[in-house]
Parts: C-alpha cells; structure tokens; sequence
C-alpha cells in the first residue's frame, strides 16, 4: 500500500497552488487517474480526511475521474479499452499495439474560495 | 460566493521526480553508473546482483544498496562478502523504494570508489513502478515459475524498463511456461524491450547480460 505518500502528494501540491491563488478555502481536488495506474480510491479518501485537518484543504471533496486503458492495433489501426487483463487486439489477433491512454496520474484542478470574493 | 477553479496540471509523484533528479545529478557528478533492479519476492534479485558482482569484480567497483521493508540485513550481508560495499534501507513497511530513500542511501554509499551502483528495490510487481529513483536504467526480473501471463496481469511494470532479465530458465523444463506468450506480453507493453535469459543457479546466458552491461557503462563514462 503507498495511497499514504501518494495522498501526501497531493495535499502538498494543493496547498501549494491553493496559496498562490490566494485561497481561504479549498472546496474540490479533481483528479487524473489512468487505469494502469494503481490505487486505491477510497484509502486515499481515508487518508485525506486525517491528514487534510487543520488546513484550508480540511473538507474539500476529492473528485476521481478514471481514465480507461486504451490501445490501438499498429496492423489494423482498431481502438479498444482494456478493462481487466490485457489482450491482443480484438479485431485480428495481432499484438502489434501500442496504449494511447491510461497512464494519466495527476492533479488537474483545484476549486477555491476566496474571502474577498463576492 | 462560487467556487473558482484553478487549473493545476501537476503530476501527484512530482516531488518525487524532483528529488529523483537530484539522485541522477549525483550519481552523474561520481561518474556512476546506476540500475534500478525490481522483481516479485523470490525472483532472484540477489542472486542476479552475486553473479552480476561475480563476473564483473575484475574490470568494475560494484555498491549495492538493498531496499527491504524490514529490518533485515540478509542480503546485505551476502553482498558484503564479496568485498563490495552495501547499505541496507529500511522502508519501514513500504511497499517501494522512494527517491528520498535513495537519497539517504547515496549519503552514506562511497559513490567516488564505485562504477556501478544497483539499487535492489522492494519485492513487488505493482508499486516500485510508479516511483522515479533518478537511477539510470530500471530493470525487472521475471522468473520461469512465476509464470508466463505476468506481463498481462502487471502492465505498469513493463511499460518503464529499459532491461528485462528472464530469470531461472533451467527450470523451463519442469513448469508450464510458454516463453513466446511471456514475450508477446511483453511486446505490446514495452517494443523491442533488451532482454536476457539467464539461469543465476548455471550462470547460462550470464556472458550477453555481462557484455551489454559492460558496453553500456563504458559508453556512458565516455559521455556517449
């Protein structure tokens, strides 16, 4: 299990872009996740909570949006997503394929508020 | 009062890739070069690192630093026999070496007396994939027993090598392993991956591992 250091990262680089934009609040977190990239939603929910408390991150909703693993076959250019195991392309067998999506990882945007805000 | 949304874009490891750089840039400024080696537990990781040392002692000054996520110093001490230097990290129950680890392990390691640093990362298919350690080639050793479908079943891992090692080919004989469904696997994660075969336990196929690791270290102390 590493959704501990991963949950950490993303809290540091909240903050950080949190005070640039001159937050008092951070309300929403949305998120970047490719399917081949592990982990495990809900422990990092479970860390959030603990670790969020006391900064202006403390109740901002974490907001997962799952990328799925796509490939394209080199030989008979079909697109198809893999949702479990990976396999040849279903369309004629080959395995000359390359994955055109599903490694994202990443932080994409933050939703604030800010005091003076009307 | 609504919401503003501010557009970050930043990859979540991205501390980590920072601090990964500054491994890279210290090992580039000893002049050594370093291989990132990750496996299941029970692969061979060890075993490859003593014949790796084994026939490389004469021309190469090998360090090794092992990742464990106990407190154990079994394979250090293996590799202190040799005459090498070895630091043992502790990732506390981790399940991955990370690059601050790595770091803490560079301070103590003699980097100005080695040529090559291996890295013997956490036994573990899924989580030392995601974590950039500044080392210079990242290598997985799949063994015959652990199966011929593990390229399908752990993608991740596949897609970041430069080097693969099939270990434990003696064994081939005696498991239900079909090599070409394993390497087709592998063809669709990684293209035209450098692999070697290799048996730790006979030292078959040691000799192509051996050349291209020598070739490669000598071209990058040539700054080539």
């Amino acid at each position: 299990m590493h959704e501990l250091s991963v949950t950490e990262g993303i809290l540091d680089i909240a903050l950080e872009n949190a005070k640039k934009a001159g937050a008092s609040k951070v309300t929403s977190i949305n998120l970047m996740i490719g399917k081949l990239s592990s982990i495990v939603d809900d422990s990092v929910q479970f860390y959030w909570d603990t670790i969020s408390e006391n900064t202006i991150c403390e109740g901002a909703k974490l907001v997962f949006t799952r990328i799925p693993a796509t490939l394209k076959c080199q030989d008979c250019q079909t697109e198809y997503d893999i949702e479990q195991e990976l396999r040849p392309c279903p369309n004629c067998k080959g395995y000359n394929v390359i994955i055109t999506r599903g490694e994202e990882f990443y932080l994409d945007s933050i939703e604030i508020e800010k005091e003076d805000t009307k | 009062m609504s919401p503003i949304k501010v557009p970050v874009v930043e990859k979540i490891l991205s501390a980590n890739d920072r601090m990964a750089n500054l491994n890279r840039a210290l090992l580039d400024a000893n002049q050594v070069f370093s291989i990132n080696i990750m496996a299941s537990p029970g692969a061979g990781k060890t075993s490859f690192i003593l014949q790796t040392i084994n026939h490389l002692q004469k021309d190469l000054t090998l360090g090794v630093i092992e990742g464990d996520t106990a407190p154990v110093t079994i394979d250090a001490d293996k590799i202190i026999k040799t005459g090498m230097p070895a630091i043992q990290i502790n990732t506390g129950g981790d399940c991955h070496l990370e690059a601050s680890m790595l770091s803490d392990g560079l301070q103590q390691m003699p980097l100005k007396d080695i040529d090559v640093l291996i890295v013997e990362n956490v036994g573990n298919l899924i989580c030392p994939a995601a974590w950039y350690l500044g080392t210079h080639i990242n290598l997985l050793i799949a063994s015959v027993p652990e199966g011929d479908d593990k390229p399908y079943k752990y993608p991740n891992i596949y897609r970041g090598l430069d080097v693969l090692i099939i270990n434990k080919t003696d064994l081939m004989p005696y498991v239900e392993y079909n090599i070409d469904y394993f390497r087709k696997g592998v063809e669709m994660l990684n293209p035209g991956l450098t692999t070697f075969p290799v048996s730790c336990r006979t030292g078959e196929g040691f000799d192509a591992w051996i050349a291209w690791l020598k070739g490669t270290v000598s071209n990058y102390k040539q700054g080539k």
